[in-house]
C-alpha cells in the first residue's frame, strides 16, 4: 500500500522533467515514418495516378492529363483482360495451395513439435527465403525443364516425361514455393497462440477430431489464414521474376506488362501506370474484404 | 490392454455407481501422477476431490473427462469401461478452470456448441439453450461475445454449456478458483441449488477446503497421488483418519508423541516434548494402540482461562499468550506452553476478554476433543 503512494510524486516529476508536450508525441512517434512514406509511397502513387490519366506518353513527353481511356484500353482489349485474369488466377491460385501446405505444416510445428524444436524447424523452412529468388526460378528450370532433374526421374521410373516449363503449372510451382514460408510464419504465429484447452472444451462437448478442427482451429485461427492469404495475395499479384523465368510467352501477366510498358519495348508510361493502379485497387478490394469480414474474429484477438 | 479392454466391456452391470475408478495410476514419464486410486461416486451425489496443487486430484478429474487415460487400472461411468473410450463419446461434460469458452462464438453459440453437434433440430436447440441460459441467470446475455462478459459471467455460461447437454456427470475443475470471494460465496450456493434441482452426479475438483466441506455430500481428500480419505464433510473433519487430512482442512493444533497407555477408550499419550495428555482413540479403521502417534485438537475445542482449571477430565496447560490475530468473526490467539510448543486457540469475538499480551493463560480441552492418528513419521 505505502509503495505505490510513495513512488507516484518522483514518476510526476519524471514526466515534468522530461518536458515533451503531450499533443507533440504522436507526430514524434510517427513523424520519421510518415515523411519516408510521404515521399517514398505516397507521391510517387499520386504521379503514377496522374500519368495513368494520359493515353500513350512515352518518356520526355509532358504529362497532360486526359481522361480514363487507359483504363478503357485494358478491359476493351481481350490480350489485356486475358492478362489480367491471368495474374488474378496466378496469385490466388497460389494462395489456395500455400494454404493448403502451409496449413498443416504450421499446425505440425505450432502443435507437435516440442517446444525446443520449434525455432530450427521454423529456421528450416524459411530457409529458402535466404537464397536469391532469381536463384530460386533457375533452380526450378534446371528441375523442370523437358531434359531436367524431374523428367530424367521420371523416365528412370518407366513414367512419362512432364512438360510443364513455360507453362502456368510452372508458374505456380514457382511461385507456391517462394511465398510458401511467409504463409507457414504467419499461420504458425497464429496456430501457436491457439488454446488447446479449446480443442479440449470441443471433445468434451462431443466434437470429434475433425469437427473440432473445423469448428474451433479454423475459426480461431481465421485471423492468421486471412493475413496469409492477403500477403501471399499481394505478394502474387505483384510476382514479376517467377511468371517471367518460369512461364513462358504465354504466361503473360500484369506485372511483366507493366515492366513491358515502363522499361520495354512498347514504352507507354501512361498505360503502365493504370495497369499499376489496377493492382492497387486489386490489393485495396482484398484489404478492404479482409478488414469487413476478418473482423469479427479479428477483434477478439 | 486389450485385455482390461475386454473386461471392461463385460462389466456393464449397473452399480449404482456413476464414476468407478478401480486402482487407477497414471504415470507422466516414470513419475506418478496418481497412485492408484480406488474410488466409487455415486449416482446423484455432490462429490469433492481436495488436496493441494500438484497432489493429482486435477489428473484424476481430467481421466474421468477423457482427456488423459489411466496407464493401468480401470475406469467405469455408469458401469461401462471408458479407458480406450475418446472424451467426445463419454456422457460427461466439463465445466473448466479457465471456462475455455469459444471466443469467436455468442453465448447463445457457445452453449449450442454441443447440441449443434448431435444434430438436434432448430427449435430444440432454441429451447434447451434459452432454458439453460435462463438457469444460470444469463438469458440476457446470449448475444454476446464472451469478451465482453465478467469473470462470472464466463463461469456461469461455461456452467450452462455443459448443462445443457444433460450430461450423467457435470465435472467441475477449480470452477470457482478465478472468482473473487464474495462472487465465490455466491456461485457456490448456486451450484448447490443447481445439484439439487438437477439430481446430476457433480464431481468437483478443487483446493478450497472449505468449498469442499460446505457444497459436498461427500469428499476424497487426495496427497502425493493417493486419496488418504473418502468421507462425509463433517466425517473429514471430524474424524479425520490420517494427520495430512487433519492439517489439510481446517486449522489443527498438532502434537507428536508415543503412546504410554492404553484403554478401550482412552490413550496416554508423551508428546515429544514431553507433555502428557489423554487422547480419544480415532474410532475407526486400524487405530493406534501403540507407537508413534500424531495427536490433533482443533482450535475451537480448546478452552481459554486465566485461572487454573479444577476439572481434573481435561487436558490443561499452562503458557502465555504471545499473539492475537483478530479475523472479525473470532479472534485466533496463540499461546506458547512451557513446553515450547505453541497452539492456536479459536475465541469468539469478544476483544474484552482477552487477556494482556505475554500474561499467563491456561488452555483446556476433554479427552475427547482430541484423537491420536497414526503418525506420518511412523
Amino acid at each position: 500500500m505505502s509503495s505505490p503512494a510513495s513512488t507516484s510524486p518522483s514518476e510526476s516529476t519524471v514526466s515534468k522533467d522530461l518536458a515533451t508536450p503531450r499533443w507533440l508525441e504522436p507526430f514524434a512517434l510517427l513523424g520519421p515514418a510518415g515523411i519516408w512514406l510521404g515521399l517514398m509511397l505516397v507521391i510517387p502513387a499520386l504521379l503514377i495516378f496522374e500519368l495513368s490519366l494520359v493515353p500513350g506518353i512515352r518518356p520526355g513527353e509532358v504529362v497532360n492529363p486526359s481522361g480514363l481511356e487507359n483504363y478503357f484500353q485494358i478491359f476493351r482489349e481481350d490480350v489485356y483482360r486475358q492478362v489480367v485474369w491471368r495474374s488474378l488466377g496466378f496469385a490466388l491460385g497460389t494462395t489456395a495451395i500455400c494454404l493448403a501446405l502451409g496449413f498443416p505444416v504450421a499446425y505440425f510445428i505450432a502443435q507437435m513439435v516440442p517446444k525446443k524444436w520449434r525455432n530450427l524447424v521454423l529456421v528450416g523452412f524459411v530457409l529458402p527465403l535466404w537464397t536469391s529468388s532469381l536463384l530460386r526460378s533457375y533452380a526450378w528450370i534446371t528441375i523442370l525443364r523437358p531434359t531436367g532433374v524431374l523428367n530424367s526421374f521420371l523416365t528412370s521410373l518407366g513414367l512419362p516425361a512432364l512438360d510443364i516449363l513455360n507453362r502456368p503449372p510452372a508458374v505456380f510451382i514457382g511461385m507456391s514455393y517462394s511465398l510458401l514460408p511467409y504463409m507457414v510464419l504467419i499461420l504458425y504465429a497464429s496456430l501457436e497462440k491457439l488454446d488447446r484447452r479449446l480443442l479440449e472444451a470441443a471433445a468434451d462437448l462431443g466434437a470429434n477430431p475433425l469437427q473440432s478442427f473445423w469448428k474451433v482451429t479454423v475459426p480461431q485461427s481465421l485471423p492468421g489464414i486471412a493475413a496469409g492469404c492477403l500477403l501471399v495475395f499481394i505478394t502474387g499479384l505483384g510476382d514479376f521474376i517467377d511468371p517471367e523465368l518460369l512461364g513462358g510467352a504465354s504466361s503473360m501477366t500484369m506485372a511483366r506488362l507493366i515492366y513491358n510498358q515502363f522499361l520495354g519495348v512498347t514504352r507507354n508510361w501512361g498505360f503502365g501506370s493504370a495497369l499499376s493502379m489496377m493492382i492497387v485497387l486489386a490489393v485495396s478490394l482484398a484489404i478492404a474484404l479482409l478488414l469487413k469480414y476478418g473482423d469479427r474474429s479479428s477483434a477478439n484477438l | 490392454m486389450s485385455q482390461t479392454a475386454m473386461q471392461n466391456r463385460r462389466t456393464t452391470a449397473d452399480t449404482g455407481f456413476d464414476v468407478e475408478l478401480r486402482e487407477v495410476f497414471k504415470f507422466y514419464g516414470s513419475e506418478p501422477a496418481v497412485r492408484g486410486i480406488d474410488l466409487n461416486i455415486r449416482k446423484g451425489e455432490f462429490f469433492s476431490i481436495l488436496g493441494p496443487s500438484g497432489c493429482g486430484k486435477t489428473t484424476t478429474l481430467r481421466m474421468i473427462a477423457g482427456f488423459e487415460s489411466p496407464s493401468a487400472g480401470d475406469l467405469l461411468i455408469q458401469g461401462v469401461g471408458m479407458n480406450q473410450t475418446p472424451p467426445y463419446r463419454r456422457p460427461v461434460n466439463t465445466v473448466f478452470q479457465s471456462y475455455a469458452l469459444f471466443n469467436h462464438l455468442t453465448v447463445a453459440e457457445n452453449v449450442a456448441f454441443g447440441l449443434r453437434l448431435k444434430k438436434r433440430s432448430r427449435r430444440e436447440i432454441e429451447e434447451r439453450v434459452a432454458e439453460s441460459l435462463k438457469l444460470v441467470k444469463m438469458e440476457k446475455f446470449s448475444n454476446r461475445l464472451p469478451a465482453q462478459l465478467s469473470g462470472g459471467q464466463q463461469q456461469r455460461v461455461a456452467l450452462a454449456r455443459a448443462l445443457v447437454n444433460r450430461p450423467a456427470v457435470l465435472l467441475l475443475d477449480e470452477p470457482l478458483g478465478a472468482l473473487d470471494l464474495k462472487l465465490r460465496k455466491e456461485m457456490q450456493v448456486e451450484l448447490a441449488s443447481l445439484h439439487r434441482e438437477l439430481g446430476l452426479t457433480f464431481v468437483m475438483v478443487t483446493h478450497d477446503q472449505e468449498e469442499a466441506l460446505s457444497l459436498s455430500d461427500r469428499i476424497g481428500v487426495m496427497n502425493q497421488g493417493k486419496l488418504e480419505q473418502v468421507d462425509t464433510p463433517d466425517c473429514i473433519y471430524e474424524q479425520p483418519l490420517t494427520p495430512f487430512v487433519a492439517d489439510f482442512i481446517g486449522d489443527t493444533n498438532l502434537f507428536n508423541g508415543k503412546i504410554e497407555g492404553y484403554h478401550p477408550n482412552m490413550l496416554w499419550v508423551t508428546t515429544d516434548r514431553g507433555l502428557k495428555m489423554a487422547v480419544r482413540p480415532c474410532d475407526r479403521g486400524n487405530a493406534p494402540t501403540s507407537g508413534r502417534v500424531t495427536v490433533c485438537v482443533r482450535p475451537e475445542k480448546i478452552g481459554f482461562s486465566e485461572t487454573q482449571p479444577t476439572n481434573s477430565q481435561v487436558n490443561w496447560y499452562e503458557g502465555r499468550l504471545r499473539n492475537v490475530m483478530y479475523l472479525g468473526t473470532h479472534v485466533h490467539c496463540q499461546v506458547q506452553l512451557q513446553s515450547g510448543d505453541y497452539m492456536t486457540v479459536r475465541l469468539p469475538n469478544n476483544p474484552a476478554g482477552i487477556p494482556a499480551m505475554d500474561s499467563l493463560v491456561y488452555v483446556y480441552w476433554p479427552y475427547q476433543d482430541c484423537l491420536a492418528l497414526t503418525s506420518d513419521l511412523a
